[in-house]
C-alpha cells in the first residue's frame, strides 16, 4: 500500500507485524481520543529497608533475571561520552543472552563497540531516534536480523506507553543517585543536565537500573528520577568519559557558511510576524541552527523583544539568553553542554521535562505545540519540502530524527536552514532518499542560494516579500543546484527493507533499504 | 567613450584567493556586493597558472548573479602579469584590478595591452571597467592623473599593507600613518566622480576594530571596503546601509524637493535646515544605498 | 598535446580534486585511476567528464591518477588542464 507521500508500505513486516501507513501529519491526533491503549506498568512491591545496592552491574543485570528475546532500554544523555550501553550489552553478551532488542533513544559514534553484537546474533533489533557511524552502516547493510525502527522522541514515549517497545529492563545512567535510586544528571563530576529521555523507561519498565559514578546521601535532590520505579543501584567507577560528558560549551559555529545561512534565517523569521513579544523558540545544536540564536539575540535586543520559553535540547547559548532576561524560562529536555547542567540545577525558571510532556503527540498537549518559531536542519529536502536527517548519501543510517517531526508539526513556524549542496552533493532535490518529516510541516527553506516558502502558506510569501525578502520557488532551487553539482547517481538499493521511520503518530512515514554493494 | 553605467552597491568587495575552488564556487552567496578573485597576493607564485586555468573554469560555471566581479590580476612587469590579463581580459569581468599603479605610463601601457587583446576577441573597450590600486607612496603622489587617465577607470582603492611597507611604517594597524593616502585617494576619486574603496581589515577577530575603521572610512568618503572574511561583509554593509532614521529624512528633502520643483523653488527648509542642490542630492543617494526607488516615493 | 614529464595540480583540500598526469608509452591509450568521496553518484560522470576533457586535448596516451574530494565540474577541468600543461611543459606565466 502507498501512505500519504505516495511511497509504498508494506502491509506486514517480519520483526514487526502490521504496519499503518502515514495518512497526514494531523490525521490520527485530530480524532481526540486514540485507539490505542495504554499498557499496564508494573506492579511491583520492596520490604521497608530492603538494599536496593549491587556491587557492581553484573550482579545488579544477574538479579533481574535477563533471558533471550529481551527488550533493553538506554537514555543518550551522556552524549559523546557513554560507555554504559557498551557495557551492558557486553555483560548480556557474556551471559550468553542473545536475540536482544535494543531501545536507545537514541545511538550515537560512541556506540561504535557495540557493533560485533549486531553481528553474532546478540542483538537482533533496535529502536532509537537515531543510529550513526558503524551501526548505521552496518544497520543499511543488513547486519540486523529485524528491521530498525526509528522514531521520534516523542514517538518514543507513545511507542513504550503503547507498549510497541515493551521494555523488560532500562539501564539509566546518573550523574548522581542515592541508594534508594532517586537520581538526576544536574550534577556530580559527571553532571549531564536533565534526564528527560529516562524518565518514561523509569515508570513503564519491567526493572530499571540506576546507574552512577556518584552516590550521595539519601535522598538525592533534585529527584529526576523516584526511587519507587527502581528496582537496583550500581555505584560504579564510571559512566563514560566525563570529558565527553560534562566537558565543553557549545560554541557559535565560525563556518562562513552556516553563519550567512543563519542570518538569512534570522531575517525571515524577523520578518514572518512571529517574532514578538512572548514568543516561543527552539532550535538545533547543529551548526546553522545553533548560529540563527546569535542573530535572533541581536535582533531582540535592538527592538527590546521579550519572548515566553525556550524548549528541547538546551545550550549553553539559550543560558545566556535566559540570563539576559530575553526568554522568561526554559523547558529542558536534553542539555547539550556542561554550562547547562548548573543552571539546570540553580535557576528555577530553567525546568526539567520529560520526554512525553516534550513532545508525546498521544496525551493532550505536548509542549512542541506551543512552538511559535523553530529552526530545523536537513541531510536533505525535497521540492515537497519533505525532509530527510536519516540517511546519508552512501544511504547508511547517519542521522536521527530526534525532536524533528514533533516540533515541526508544532510550531507556528518551522524553519529549515542548510546548504543547497555539499560538496557535489544535492541536499535540495527532487527526490530524497528517506522521509522523515513530511513536508505539510515545514514551512520555509533557507539556503545560501535561495528562500523557499511551502506555497501552502501564501500569507508567510506576503509577508516575507512585504519584508524585503526574495523568495524563490524551491523547483527552481532544485533546478540551480542540479545545473552546479550535476545529477547525482540515486542509492543503489535492494528490495529488503532493513528499517523503517516511524511518524510521530506511530504511523510509517517512509522505508530503509539495504544498500546494495 | 563612456564605460557602461555601474549598477551594483559596492559596500563590500569579498577578496576570494584564485587558487581555491571551495571558496570560488560559493563566492556570491556571503552577501558582499562584489567579490574579488584574486590572483596576485592570495597565490603562491608556483601556483600562478593553476589559479588562472581555475578562476576561468569558474567564471564561466558558477552564476555570480547580483555581485559584482572583479579580478585582481598580477603587476604587468611581475612574469605573471601579462599572461592573466591574456587570459582574464577575453572573459570580460566586472572590473579588472591593477595592483601597484604608480604612474600614468604605467596605467597607459596596461590598458593599451587590455585593449589589444580585445581587439584581437572583438571586444568593446567600453564593458570591462578598471580599478586601479595605489599601493606605493609614488602612486598616492599621481593618483589624481592615474584616476583621470581613462573613463574605463571607475574606481580607485587603497593598498593599504603594501603602502605601509612603502612607506616604511613599523606598525600600520591604527591606520594614522596611511591616513593623508586615504584621503588623498579619496580626493582624487571625488574630483574624477569615481567610487574609492578602502583597504582590508586584517584581524578577522575584531569585530569592533572592523566596524571602528568602517566608520571612519564612511566618513572620510569611501564608497566602500574591500573584506578579506565572509565574517566581516555583514558589519561593513551594515555601517555603510543608511540607518531608518536617515532614510526618512532624506524622503522627507527629497519630497519636498519636488514639491517645491513644482513650484519653481530651489532652496527651501526641511526642520528647519536649508536644503539646496548639494543636500538634495545625499539624500537621493542614501535612498539609492537604502535600495528605495525615487518613483515608489 | 604532448606529454613529456608527469606532472600534477589540485590539492587534497575539501571540494578540490588532485590530478597526476603520467606520460606513457605511444599506443598504450589512457590507463584513468580515479578515487572520489562522490564514486556513487558521480564517479560515471567524472570519468566521462576526464575523457572529454582529455578528447579536447587530444591526449590519447595517458596515465590520469584522480583523486576527488567533491569537485565540481570546471574544478576537475582546470586541473585536469593545469596538470596536462604542465605535464607538456606548455604552462606559462608561472614559477615551478
Amino acid at each position: 500500500m502507498k501512505n500519504k507521500l505516495q511511497i509504498d508500505i508494506p502491509n506486514e513486516l517480519d520483526g514487526i507485524g502490521r504496519l499503518e501507513p502515514f495518512q497526514g501529519a494531523f490525521t490520527k491526533l485530530k480524532k481526540g481520543w486514540m485507539e490505542e491503549e495504554t499498557v499496564p506498568p508494573p506492579n511491583k512491591a520492596k520490604m521497608p529497608h530492603a538494599s536496593k545496592m549491587c556491587a557492581n552491574l553484573k550482579e545488579a543485570i544477574l538479579k533481574t533475571k535477563p533471558y533471550n528475546g529481551m527488550t533493553i532500554s538506554f537514555h543518550h544523555h551522556l552524549r559523546g561520552g557513554d560507555n554504559l550501553v557498551y557495557e551492558a550489552v557486553k555483560i548480556l553478551a557474556d551471559l550468553g543472552i542473545k536475540d536482544i532488542t535494543l531501545a536507545a533513544s537514541s545511538l550515537t559514534t560512541a556506540h561504535d563497540p557495540i557493533l560485533p553484537y549486531f553481528k553474532d546474533g546478540t542483538i537482533t533489533q533496535v529502536y532509537a531516534s537515531g543510529v550513526r557511524g558503524e551501526l548505521g552502516k552496518a544497520v543499511a547493510q543488513g547486519a540486523l536480523e529485524k528491521p530498525l525502527v526509528i522514531h521520534s522522541h516523542g514517538g518514543r514515549v507513545r511507542s513504550v506507553h503503547t507498549g510497541k517497545i515493551k521494555i523488560d529492563l532500562a539501564i539509566l545512567a546518573a550523574s548522581a543517585a542515592d541508594e534508594e535510586g532517586n537520581a538526576t544528571g544536574s550534577h556530580g563530576p559527571s553532571a549531564f543536565g536533565s534526564m528527560g529521555y529516562a524518565a518514561i523507561d523509569s515508570w513503564y519498565a519491567r526493572q530499571v537500573i540506576v546507574v552512577t559514578d556518584n552516590i550521595v546521601d539519601y535522598p538525592c535532590v533534585p529527584q529526576s528520577i523516584t526511587q519507587n520505579y527502581i528496582d537496583y543501584v550500581v555505584k560504579v567507577d564510571s559512566i563514560g568519559d566525563p570529558s565527553k560528558i560534562a566537558g565543553g560549551t557549545t560554541r557559535i559555529t565560525r563556518a562562513p557558511m552556516d553563519l550567512q545561512i543563519a542570518r538569512l534565517a534570522a531575517q525571515v523569521i524577523e520578518k514572518s510576524g512571529e517574532l514578538k513579544d512572548g514568543f516561543s523558540f527552539q532550535v538545533g545544536a547543529g551548526g546553522a541552527s545553533l548560529a540563527v540564536a546569535k542573530y535572533i539575540r541581536k535582533i531582540m535586543k535592538q527592538r527590546s523583544i521579550k519572548g515566553s520559553f525556550l524548549l528541547g535540547g538546551v545550550t549553553s547559548y539559550g543560558v545566556v539568553m535566559l540570563n539576559e532576561g530575553l526568554f522568561r524560562s526554559i523547558f529542558d529536555v536534553q542539555s547539550f553542554d556542561a554550562a547547562v547542567s548548573s543552571s539546570l540545577l540553580n535557576n528555577t525558571y530553567h525546568i526539567e521535562i520529560p520526554a512525553g510532556l516534550y513532545a508525546n503527540p498521544f496525551n493532550c498537549g505536548c509542549m512542541t505545540n506551543k512552538l511559535d518559531v523553530v529552526v530545523l536542519g536537513a541531510l536533505e529536502i525535497d521540492t515537497n519540502f519533505n525532509v530527510n536527517v536519516i540517511t546519508g548519501s552512501e544511504g547508511y543510517v547517519r542521522g536521527a530524527s530526534g525532536g524533528h517531526s514533533d516540533t515541526a508539526s508544532g510550531a507556528n513556524l518551522t524553519v529549515v536552514v542548510c546548504p543547497s549542496f555539499r560538496g557535489r552533493i544535492p541536499i535540495v532535490k527532487e527526490k530524497v532518499h528517506t522521509v522523515v518529516t513530511p513536508g505539510e510541516s515545514i514551512d520555509v527553506l533557507v539556503t545560501e542560494r535561495g528562500i523557499c516558502v511551502n506555497p501552502a502558506r501564501p500569507e508567510l510569501k506576503a509577508n516575507l516579500e512585504a519584508g524585503g525578502i526574495k523568495v524563490k520557488d524551491i523547483k527552481d532551487l532544485a533546478v540551480e543546484v542540479e545545473k552546479i553539482t550535476g545529477k547525482a547517481k540515486p542509492i543503489e538499493t535492494t528490495d529488503r527493507i532493513v528499517g523503517i521511520v516511524e511518524y510521530r503518530d506511530g504511523t510509517v512515514i517512509d522505508v530503509i533499504r539495504q544498500v546494495a554493494e | 567613450m563612456k564605460a557602461k553605467q555601474n549598477t551594483f552597491k559596492r559596500r563590500t568587495m569579498l577578496y576570494i584567493p584564485g587558487n581555491n575552488p571551495a571558496m570560488l564556487q560559493q563566492g556570491s552567496v556571503y552577501g558582499a556586493d562584489g567579490i574579488l578573485l584574486d590572483l596576485e597576493d592570495a597565490v603562491a607564485l608556483n601556483q600562478k597558472d593553476a589559479a588562472r586555468i581555475l578562476v576561468s573554469h569558474m567564471m564561466q560555471y558558477v552564476s555570480y548573479e547580483g555581485c559584482e566581479v572583479t579580478v585582481r590580476v598580477n603587476h604587468i612587469d611581475t612574469p605573471f602579469g601579462l599572461e592573466d590579463l591574456k587570459q582574464m581580459v577575453p572573459l570580460q569581468p566586472d572590473a579588472l584590478r591593477l595592483p601597484k599603479v604608480e604612474t600614468v605610463d604605467e596605467i597607459k601601457r596596461i590598458i593599451d595591452v587590455i585593449e589589444e587583446i580585445e581587439n584581437e576577441h572583438q571586444l568593446q573597450h567600453d564593458q570591462m571597467k578598471v580599478h586601479v590600486m595605489i599601493e606605493t607612496a609614488l602612486g598616492v603622489q599621481n593618483v589624481f592623473d592615474i584616476a583621470g587617465y581613462s573613463p574605463r577607470i571607475d574606481a580607485i582603492s587603497i593598498g593599504g599593507q603594501d603602502l605601509a611597507a612603502d612607506m616604511q611604517l613599523v606598525k600600520a594597524n591604527d591606520g594614522i600613518g596611511i591616513d593623508y593616502a586615504r584621503k588623498q585617494i579619496v580626493m582624487a576619486a571625488k574630483a574624477h566622480k569615481i567610487d574609492v574603496f578602502d583597504t582590508v581589515y586584517v584581524d578577522v577577530e575584531d569585530e569592533d576594530g572592523l566596524r571602528e575603521e568602517a566608520e571612519y572610512i564612511k566618513k572620510l568618503g569611501f564608497t566602500g571596503k574591500a573584506i578579506i572574511n565572509p565574517r566581516q561583509i555583514e558589519i561593513v554593509n551594515e555601517v555603510f546601509t543608511p540607518t531608518e532614521q536617515e532614510i526618512r529624512k532624506a524622503v522627507k528633502i527629497v519630497k519636498a524637493f519636488e514639491r517645491n520643483k513644482a513650484e519653481g523653488i530651489g532652496v527651501f527648509a526641511v526642520d528647519g535646515k536649508m536644503v539646496d542642490a548639494p543636500v538634495v542630492q545625499r539624500a537621493i543617494r542614501v535612498l539609492e544605498m537604502a535600495d528605495i526607488e525615487l518613483e515608489s516615493l | 598535446m604532448n606529454l613529456k614529464v608527469k606532472a600534477q595540480a589540485g590539492s587534497f583540500e575539501s571540494s578540490d580534486v588532485l590530478i597526476m598526469i603520467e606520460p606513457v608509452e605511444s599506443g598504450s591509450g589512457r590507463i584513468i585511476e580515479l578515487k572520489s568521496i562522490v564514486m556513487q553518484q558521480f564517479g560515471d560522470d567524472l570519468l566521462a567528464q576526464i575523457h572529454a576533457d582529455l578528447d579536447n586535448f587530444d591526449v590519447r596516451d595517458v596515465r590520469v591518477i584522480v583523486n576527488d574530494k567533491g569537485a565540481l565540474p570546471p574544478t576537475v577541468s582546470a586541473r585536469l588542464e593545469t596538470a596536462l600543461k604542465r605535464s607538456a611543459q606548455v604552462q606559462s606565466g608561472t614559477l615551478s
